[in-house]
C-alpha cells in the first residue's frame, strides 16, 4: 500500500485522526508521518552496532589495524568491521586493544558484574572430533598459546593412532 | 510436513491469556546467549564444527531432567514451509531458520522445545536458551532458564572472560548475555500520539523496541516488543527490575490513554473498533496486515469492555494461525496470496463465530 500523502514511498503507519465528529483513516509512509510529528509506528530502528561501528571506526585504526587477526579463528579485525561479529571468543582477546572501549559505548560500560562461571573441569576439551579436526584444533591451541588444552588435544590424538 | 502436536504444548502455551495485564501484555520472553569454548562461533564454524557442537548439546541436554519431556527438531534438515511455520509460532529465530535468502539455513541449526522453554542450537550464538510465557511475567521467565543455564553449562564449557563476562558473536550482547523482552499492545498510545513521547523515552534509559518478530521486523497492528538495550555492566536481577518497571509504568500510560480516548471520542472510537470487529465477522477476503490492524482494534475493545463474548487467548490465536505458513498447514497445501486471503477471511469467521457461539 502506498502512502496517501506522496503516493510514493510505501505506508507503514496507519493513522487514525479524530477530528470533530469525524475519524479519517490515514495510510503514511515513514517520512510523511514524521512530518505529522509521529515517528511512532515506524519500523524498527537499525541494530546501532553498523551506525556505531562506523562513527568509531577511525578511533580505532589508530589503536587496532585492520590486519589484526585472531590467532584462534582467523578472523581478521577488518571482518568484524564488516559484519559487527567476532569470529569466537579469543576474539575478544586478540582485539582487546578496541574491544574495552567498543564496550563501553556500547553499554557504557566494559566490566561484567553479573553472574560468574567456572566451566566444569573435564570440559576444556571439546568432545569427539576426527583426527584432521583435533589436528586443526591443536594449531589453534598451540597458536593461541592455550598450551594445556594443547596437551590435551596432544594426548587425545596419539590415542587415536 | 512437520507435525506440531509433538511439541509439548504445540508450542502455543504462550498464547493462553493466562499471565498479568495479559489483555495488553501478549508474552514475555527472556533469553540467554551462551557459547562453548573449543570452537568458532556458529556464523565463522566449518559445517564440522557445528554438527560437533549440536552433539555436545545434545549429549548434554539428554543428562538434563528438565528437558527429559523436549522434542529436538535439526532445523536444518527441515523444508522451508516447516521452518517458516515455527518462526511464525515464535518458536525459533529468523537467523536460526534461515529465511533470508542471503543467509540460508545452518548445518547443524536446531531447537530443543520443552513446555515454555526452548534452546536455539547454532544460532548467532551457539547456545541460546529462552522462556516464553503468557502475560507480564519477567522474573518468572528468567527463572525458568536460569536453572537450565547452571545445569547446562556444568555439561559443556561456556566461553567466559573475567572481564567482559559470557562471550557472544556480537559485542551488543555480552556480559550477561540477558535478553527480556515484552511484546505490548499499546493502541490507546498510537491513537492519542503519545506513543513518540514514550518510544523515545525508552531509547534514553537503555531500552529499546522492535515489531511483532524481533530485530528488524516493523510494527504492525501496534504491537511492539520492549526489551533491554545493553547487557553488559549491570547484574542480571538489576536489567530484569529495571524492565518490569519501566513496562509498569508504560502499561499504566496505555491505560491512561485509553480512558482519555473514551472521554473525548466515545463514540467515533467505539464504531471504529465496532467496525474493526464487523470487517472480521464478516469478511471474505483479508490479508495479513489488514487481520493484524483489525485485530488491534479488537483487542482495544476486548480491553475497554466494549466488546464482552471474545477472549483474549482467541485474539492471541488469531494473531498467530492466520499467518501464511499457519494456514497452508492447517489447509495442507501450498497456497497462493489470494487463496491464502479467503483462507485466511474463513478461518478469522469460523473462530470469532465458535467463540460467540452466533452464526457465520
Amino acid at each position: 500500500m502506498v502512502c496517501d500523502v506522496c503516493k510514493e514511498a510505501d505506508a507503514v503507519i496507519q493513522l487514525t485522526e479524530v477530528e470533530g465528529t469525524g475519524v479519517r483513516q490515514l495510510h503514511l509512509c515513514e517520512r510523511c508521518a514524521a512530518e505529522r510529528g509521529v515517528e511512532t509506528a515506524a519500523p524498527s530502528p537499525k541494530p546501532q552496532i553498523a551506525d556505531f561501528l562506523q562513527s568509531v571506526h577511525q578511533q580505532m585504526q589508530a589503536t587496532q589495524g585492520d590486519a589484526a587477526r585472531c590467532a584462534f579463528c582467523s578472523s581478521t579485525f577488518r571482518d568484524f568491521r564488516s559484519t559487527g561479529r567476532l569470529g569466537c571468543a579469543h576474539c575478544y582477546d586478540a582485539f582487546e586493544k578496541s574491544m574495552g572501549d567498543l564496550l563501553r559505548r556500547i553499554h557504557g560500560n566494559a566490566r561484567h558484574i553479573g553472574r560468574r562461571y567456572e566451566p566444569p573441569a573435564s570440559g576444556a576439551l571439546p568432545d569427539g572430533g576426527t583426527a584432521n579436526e583435533l589436528r586443526d584444533r591443536l594449531r589453534r591451541a598451540i597458536d593461541s598459546e592455550q598450551f594445556e588444552l594443547a596437551a590435551n588435544i596432544r594426548d587425545r590424538l596419539r590415542s587415536l593412532d | 510436513m512437520l507435525d506440531l502436536s509433538m511439541l509439548p504444548d504445540g508450542g502455543v502455551g504462550w498464547l493462553d491469556a493466562s499471565g498479568e495485564s495479559a489483555d495488553i501484555v501478549i508474552s514475555t520472553r527472556v533469553r540467554l546467549a551462551r557459547n562453548i569454548e573449543g570452537y568458532a562461533f556458529a556464523g565463522r564454524a566449518r559445517d564440522g564444527e557445528r554438527l560437533r557442537v549440536l552433539s555436545q548439546v545434545q549429549q548434554a541436554i539428554d543428562g538434563i531432567r528438565q528437558l527429559k519431556h523436549g522434542v529436538l527438531l535439526r532445523v536444518d534438515e527441515l523444508p522451508p514451509a516447516d521452518r517458516l511455520l515455527l518462526h511464525e509460532r515464535h518458536l525459533v529465530s529468523r537467523e536460526l531458520a534461515g529465511l533470508d535468502p542471503q543467509r540460508p539455513v545452518r548445518s547443524g541449526a536446531a531447537v530443543h522445545l520443552t513446555r515454555g522453554t526452548s534452546i536455539m542450537v547454532n544460532e548467532e550464538d551457539h547456545l541460546r536458551l529462552q522462556s516464553l510465557q503468557s502475560g507480564l511475567h519477567i522474573a518468572s521467565a528468567f527463572a525458568a532458564i536460569e536453572t537450565l543455564d547452571t545445569e547446562l553449562g556444568e555439561k559443556v564449557p561456556y566461553a567466559f572472560h573475567n572481564e567482559f563476562g559470557f562471550l557472544t558473536a556480537c559485542p551488543t550482547n555480552v556480559g550477561t548475555g540477558l535478553r527480556a523482552s515484552v511484546l505490548i499492545h499499546l493502541p490507546g498510545l498510537v491513537l492519542t500520539k503519545e506513543i513518540g513521547k514514550v518510544l523515545a523515552g525508552l531509547q534514553q534509559v537503555g531500552l529499546t523496541y522492535r515489531g511483532l518478530y524481533g530485530e528488524g521486523s516493523e510494527v504492525v497492528g501496534n504491537f511492539f516488543q520492549i526489551s533491554n538495550q545493553t547487557t553488559l555492566g549491570r547484574r542480571e536481577g538489576e536489567l530484569l527490575d529495571y524492565l518490569t518497571r519501566v513496562v509498569s509504568h508504560v502499561i499504566e500510560r496505555e491505560e491512561e490513554a485509553r480512558k482519555v480516548l473514551l472521554r473525548d471520542a466515545g463514540y467515533i472510537i467505539e464504531d471504529k473498533l465496532w467496525r474493526a470487529y464487523g470487517t472480521l465477522r464478516y469478511a471474505r477476503s483479508l490479508t495479513f496486515d489488514e487481520v493484524m490492524s483489525y485485530l488491534s482494534s479488537v483487542r482495544l475493545a476486548v480491553g475497554l469492555k466494549l466488546i464482552s463474548d471474545l477472549s483474549v487467548y482467541t485474539l492471541n490465536k488469531l494473531l498467530i494461525f492466520s499467518q501464511p505458513a499457519h494456514l497452508a498447514y492447517a489447509e495442507g497445501r501450498e497456497l497462493t496470496a489470494s487463496e491464502a486471503n479467503l483462507a485466511r477471511a474463513r478461518y478469522v469467521r469460523a473462530i470469532l463465530a465458535s467463540d460467540t457461539g452466533s452464526t457465520r
